[in-house]
């Protein structure tokens, strides 16, 4: 029996079976990547620690933990112990680290195997996943089309069913728009739900992980391991994580959902508007009503965003000097010399765009038309938010306003094509809050998704949303065909 | 032309926590280079800060002693710039709102006392250090010291002389160590501030341009740091000239100022604050749990002292100005009731020798229950002044107790009146040249005979004894 495509729940049963051992999973796991190697969704492959720890894992009849033995994909942004991890960056290239992201932790603790680090953005920037210095990563639909980014190898590898899962992380829509270009699901949790610790900044204030998978009910499974309080995050929440799984089964009759009227989705394009209709047409089946509401200052989201998170990521980035680890220039005059060398060559040149919109924004004279403005345009949204929140449950939006795009056709010439991609997705990072992207069909042959916006910690009812969706529909069962890349 | 001197200080005080600021590595000075590190101290990739509030409740405790606002909700803020010894290209510290801000200390100068007014005070994280000179072709980077926390005072610009920034620094010395917010010590670079010194024509309402003297670390280099600034600025002014604002290094070898290299300065360091730390958040029961254990201050202290142990308010004020050597008379003072001896001791030979030797009480073999014998044999007539003073030196070396030294070296005072007796009559018998030329009426020659008897004696007889009895045998 194959495993590919197979969700967490039904390698579960297949494991708990004994229809497959823990150390099978992992080789076929490792087999599928390596077939699959020309979408080029990982960077670094685990085979040896993975190989050795699943043959650990000796089957029981004893009711194992969800995730025991269970393959998964790191984005390449978590650090792991003495794993490499680049952020698909020259300038990590060769960095190993000493320890190991709180959330990664987590799922290993519960069980989880982690076979390698996926391909992404360099340094989460960016949508297509065509930043990264290891290369760009294939969509699984199409080849030569981008899988969305930042998140794109995690996107990618669970959508081409190599794993079931994966871990993404999402600062403007990096693990909801690759996860709606790859027709898979994706769920950015509210901002300190998963702790940072051992995730490399982009903007710490707006970034957050979360998981990649194929269905409502496996990212509810991941999410339960990798919430919760972390000392050594400061910013992580320490409020209660409800069973997130246990939560999934319930009616949604009356449940409120608002349509946003500032995106103005009557000007997308029409198959994009079709399939966005027809979900509202099955939530309203299920029971939800549908409200229009307004968010005054959601059409700011994007500037304020491009100020925000470049600023923060302008100082984030700002260790990478080549002093104490990664790349650092041979041949250097002197220190300053040393900094310039090294970071140049270190860095691609959107890393390099943004670490120089965020210097900008930052130095004296323009922080307060810049930056400062920006950080009060973000609490506006965000009390837009909690103003609409008093009388709906869940935003409903595409969560991309176009579906997966041709390598380099997007934003060579003019990035702010390229940044208009996150227009749905960035004001709920503004805001802190939760949002999902599940698969609702295709346009032109290529996956669509459907973001749902919940309020602060109400990850459970989009889950929930979610779940009742696809128990509804089989828009997330659609398998792309991998011919063209084996 | 008469000038006025304006000085502000910026004083950079290490807090005694055990742990850094915003890691839990420890802060012991003098550890192995890079040994007290871990990952957030070498900011590493994905590395975030938490807050050690230790640091803040000593922060707050100096506020409070200065009757300062304590902003009970206070924000970091990140300062960008690069450095190799600055691990993650920027340093956290408090730019808009800070722990602390205003009050007032008092200075101590020729008898007169001063009150300076302090703008506030913010926490921040030290940074690391660079070696240049130790490793052929090399910087060597040791980030033990990145991370530690430090709260920079800073001070108004209300000191008008070089000994006024001193007498400023010794208070603020006072009143860390009082307030166990500080080891103050300044060799160890606890204490160090940066001067910001300007003058202006008697009488100006407007301030002259100033330049920072960055990184001084002793009273003395204060001291002299700052009039040579001054005498610098008055000669820029007097041959018609502008000083130009900007940072300085002193040199204590040359004893000069040197402006630092314009790169080091001309920096914008692109503050915003920090989104990896939440507002820190002290409640009201910190507050007062802070106050309810609040040390005792000096001038409490003194009051105290002349009241209790009815002490002068002149001894009063030098023991109580010490933290450590107040401390070591409240010890000892349980031991003996001598109070008066012992604050003398504390205040003549023990400082004197502490001074000598530069050392703090608690860094000497000094004991409190070894003084306190030492001023009860006083007391007794045990031993006289003048062998207490070689027990003591005995005492500094061995550190050994007082009854143990006049044991083992036979040292016990002869207060018996006999035997004293006995050995007059030998040194009048032995001397009768000397008899006659008293009699003849060489008053000088008493001391003489004192000084034969306590030869003989080795310094062990009682001198009121001696006096008395060659008195009475020398009777003219």
């Amino acid at each position: 029996m194959s495993i590919q495509f197979k969700s967490i729940v039904e390698l579960r049963g297949m494991l708990d079976e004994k229809l497959i051992s823990a150390s099978e999973l992992t080789q076929e796991t490792l087999q599928l990547a390596t077939k699959y190697q020309e979408l080029n969704c990982f960077v670094t492959m685990n085979k040896e620690v993975a190989t050795k720890k699943a043959s650990g894992i000796i089957p029981s009849d004893e009711i194992s933990s969800w995730l025991e033995g269970m393959p998964l994909a790191q984005k390449d942004l978590f650090c792991t112990k003495g794993l490499r991890t680049t952020c698909s960056s020259k300038i990590l290239a060769d960095f190993i680290p000493p320890y190991t992201a709180t959330a990664v932790e987590k799922l290993e603790d519960a069980g989880a195997i982690t076979i390698g680090k996926t391909n992404m953005d360099e340094f989460a920037m960016g949508s297509s996943n065509e930043t990264s210095f290891f290369g760009n990563v294939h969509n699984p639909w199409k080849k030569g089309y981008v899988p969305g980014g930042s998140s794109g190898g995690s996107a990618a590898a669970v959508a081409a069913g190599i794993v079931p899962a994966a871990t993404g992380t999402d600062t403007g829509g990096s693990i909801r728009q690759p996860a709606a270009h790859c027709g898979i699901t994706g769920l950015k949790p509210t901002y300190g739900r998963v702790s940072r610790w051992g995730m490399i900044a982009f903007a710490s204030s707006l970034d957050q992980a979360g998981p990649l998978a194929r269905t409502a009910e496996d990212c509810a499974i991941l999410l339960n391991s990798m919430s919760g309080y972390d000392l050594k995050d400061t910013t992580s929440l320490n409020s209660d994580v409800p069973d997130f799984l246990a939560n999934i089964n319930q009616p949604i009759d009356g449940v409120k959902i608002g349509i946003i009227k500032e995106f103005n989705l009557g000007e997308l394009d029409s198959e994009v508007q079709a399939r966005f209709e027809e979900s509202k047409r099955m939530y309203e089946k299920l029971g939800a009503q549908f409200v229009e509401v307004s968010l005054p200052n959601i059409s700011a989201s994007v500037p304020t965003y491009y100020s925000i998170a470049p600023a923060e990521c302008s100082s984030n980035l700002s260790r990478f000097d080549g002093v104490r680890f990664g790349h650092r220039a041979e041949n250097a005059d002197d220190l300053n010399d040393l900094y310039i060398k090294s970071r140049s060559e270190g860095f691609g040149d959107e890393v390099k765009r943004r670490i120089l919109i965020g210097t900008y924004a930052l130095s004296a004279g323009y922080y307060d038309a810049y930056y400062k403005k920006a950080q009060q345009v973000r609490r506006l949204i965000k009390n837009d938010f909690d103003h609409v929140f008093q009388s709906v449950d869940i935003l409903m939006t595409p969560t991309s306003p176009n579906t997966a795009f041709k390598f380099g056709s997007k934003g060579t010439q003019n990035p702010v094509e390229l940044y208009l991609e996150d227009l749905f997705t960035i004001s709920s990072n503004l805001a802190g809050l939760p949002a999902i992207s599940i698969p609702h069909g295709q346009v032109n042959s290529l996956p669509a998704g459907l973001q749902l916006i919940g309020n602060f910690l109400k990850e459970d009812q989009l889950l929930n949303a979610a779940h009742l969706f696809q128990k509804n529909s089989d828009f997330h069962l659609s398998q792309p065909n991998l011919e063209d890349f084996s | 032309m008469s000038w006025e001197t304006v000085i502000g200080l910026e004083t950079h005080v290490q807090l005694s926590t055990k742990t850094k600021l915003f890691s839990r590595a420890s802060t012991t000075f003098g550890a192995n280079p890079n040994t007290n590190v871990n990952l957030v101290d070498c900011g590493l990739p994905g590395v975030l800060p938490s807050i050690n509030k230790e640091a803040f409740y000593k922060a707050i405790r100096l506020g409070m002693a200065i009757n300062a606002q304590i902003n009970q909700t206070s924000i970091f803020d990140r300062k960008n710039y690069f450095y190799a010894d600055l691990p993650k290209g920027y340093q956290i510290t408090q730019m808009d709102l800070p722990i602390v801000l205003g009050g007032s200390i008092e200075i101590f100068l020729d008898g007169a006392t001063k009150k300076i007014n302090i703008t506030r005070a913010h926490l921040e994280e030290d940074a690391g250090k660079s070696i240049h000179d130790e490793y052929d072709g090399f910087s060597a980077i040791d980030l033990n010291r990145a991370g530690t926390p430090l709260l920079e005072i800073v001070s108004e610009p209300e000191l008008s002389s070089a000994k006024e920034a001193v007498a400023y620094m010794k208070a603020m010395h006072q009143l860390v160590t009082y307030l166990d917010v500080s080891d103050g010590n300044m060799a160890q670079g606890s204490l160090r501030c940066d001067a910001n010194v300007s003058i202006r024509k008697n009488g100006d309402k407007e301030l002259g341009i100033r330049t920072e003297i960055k990184n001084i670390n002793s009273f003395k280099f204060i001291e002299k740091a700052i009039n040579f600034e001054i005498k610098r600025q008055i000669k820029v002014l007097e041959s018609g000239e502008k000083v130009t604002q900007e940072t300085r290094l002193y040199d204590s070898v040359k004893d000069e100022t040197r402006p630092m290299r314009s790169k080091e300065f001309a920096n914008d360091y692109r503050y915003f604050p920090e989104p990896d730390l939440l507002p820190v958040i002290i409640s009201d029961e910190e507050m007062q749990k802070i106050k309810d254990t609040f040390p005792e201050l000096p001038r409490q202290k003194e009051l105290r002292y002349q009241k209790e142990y009815e002490l002068s308010a002149y001894e009063a004020q030098i023991i109580a100005s010490s933290k450590s050597i107040a401390n070591f008379f409240e010890s000892a003072a349980k031991k003996t009731k001598n109070y008066a001896l012992l604050a003398n001791w504390l205040i003549g030979e023990i400082s004197a020798y502490l001074n000598k030797e530069l050392m703090e009480i608690h860094e000497s073999k000094l004991n409190p229950d070894n003084v306190s014998a030492l001023i009860n044999r006083i007391d007794d007539q045990t031993i006289s002044g003048k062998i207490a003073k070689s027990i003591f030196e005995e005492m500094c070396i061995s550190g050994s107790s007082p009854d143990k030294i006049i044991e083992s070296k036979g040292l016990k005072q002869i207060t018996d009146d006999d035997a004293i007796e006995k050995i007059v009559d030998e040194v009048i018998v032995k001397n009768t040249e000397q008899v006659e030329g008293y009699k003849a009426g060489k008053d000088k020659l008493f001391g003489f005979f004192v000084g034969q008897v306590m030869k003989v004696t080795q310094g062990k007889a009682n001198p009121q004894t001696v006096n008395k009895i060659l008195k009475e045998k020398l009777k003219k």
